[in-house]
């Protein structure tokens, strides 16, 4: 197909979401935003997903962005919990004060 | 529709890099609202409209003002601002940015090798899509509805003793 997109573009549009997402996690500290960049990369995935159903024409693609939907709305929801925790104990959202275990 | 890919995926990277770099955490949220949109707009592109709508539906609906609440809840003001601003020094963040941009342009390099196929622009209905989620990845279903159970009892039981202790908390303020 002559107007199609090249699969590589949209493979490496995911790698760059995804990198985007793991230098969130390794720079950043405050932990809400560690949480944001996880799901900057579990979207990346799921673009990888789209990308490739895309390109065989089938469905399974988006079957596995919708599985992939539903694990982040898990993650989201167990992650602010702690998160809410973690602020009611330690008062503050720096990873590095939960450092240690049963601190 | 290929224009609209390439003009989405700079709009979703500069928005996720304001993601990552932000101060502020609302400014962040909206940003990765926007990021979220434009993503929805590639799978639009790439021929995945029920994807795309979900995206916008959960992702940027759902999961963002779930974010949302619990910053009002936490309420981070402008002394946050200038602590993320101290902790954000150029010596914290250069190190792991280099890496990943090494590791990032290795990927590309072995995709761009990997040989010229293209995405087909037909789309994937959602009819499709729903014969084959409630067919063969029937047990794929169940063990999603397992996992949001777990998410749901999981963050239950975690704000269940949070909510305690606040009580505890204020009864010891009024007494």
């Amino acid at each position: 197909m002559m107007n199609g997109i090249p699969m590589e573009h949209g493979l490496i549009m995911a790698a760059v979401l995804f990198a985007l997402g793991v230098t969130g996690v390794l720079i950043r500290r405050d932990i809400l935003f560690i949480l944001l960049s996880l799901e900057i990369m579990l979207n990346a995935a799921g673009l990888a997903f789209i990308v490739a159903g895309s390109r065989w024409v089938q469905p399974d693609g988006q079957l596995m962005f919708i599985f992939i939907l539903a694990v982040a709305a898990a993650e989201v929801s167990l992650g602010l919990a702690l998160i809410l925790c973690m602020y009611s104990w330690h008062k503050t959202l720096d990873v590095d004060c939960a450092s240690k275990m049963r601190g | 529709m290929t224009y609209a890919f390439y003009i989405a995926s700079i709009i979703a990277i500069a928005a996720t890099v304001r993601v990552i770099t932000g101060t502020h955490a609302i400014h962040a949220l909206l940003y990765l609202v926007v990021s979220f949109l434009a993503v929805a707009t590639i799978f639009l592109t790439l021929g995945a409209p029920f994807a795309a709508a979900l995206e916008v539906i959960i992702y940027a609906g759902a999961i963002m003002v779930l974010f949302v609440f619990v910053m009002m809840m936490l309420n981070p003001g402008p002394r946050s601002v200038g602590r993320e601003r101290h902790w954000l020094t150029p010596a914290v963040w250069i190190g792991p940015a280099i890496l990943t941009a090494i590791l990032l342009a290795e990927l590309s390099w072995v995709l761009i090798r990997g040989g010229g196929a293209v995405t087909q622009m037909e789309n994937v209905s959602p009819k499709e899509t729903g014969i084959k989620l409630f067919g063969p990845y029937i047990l794929g279903v169940e063990m999603a509805s397992v996992l949001l159970l777990v998410g749901l009892v999981g963050a239950y039981h975690l704000t269940y003793h949070l909510g305690r202790r606040l009580d505890e908390q204020e009864k010891g303020g009024n007494a």
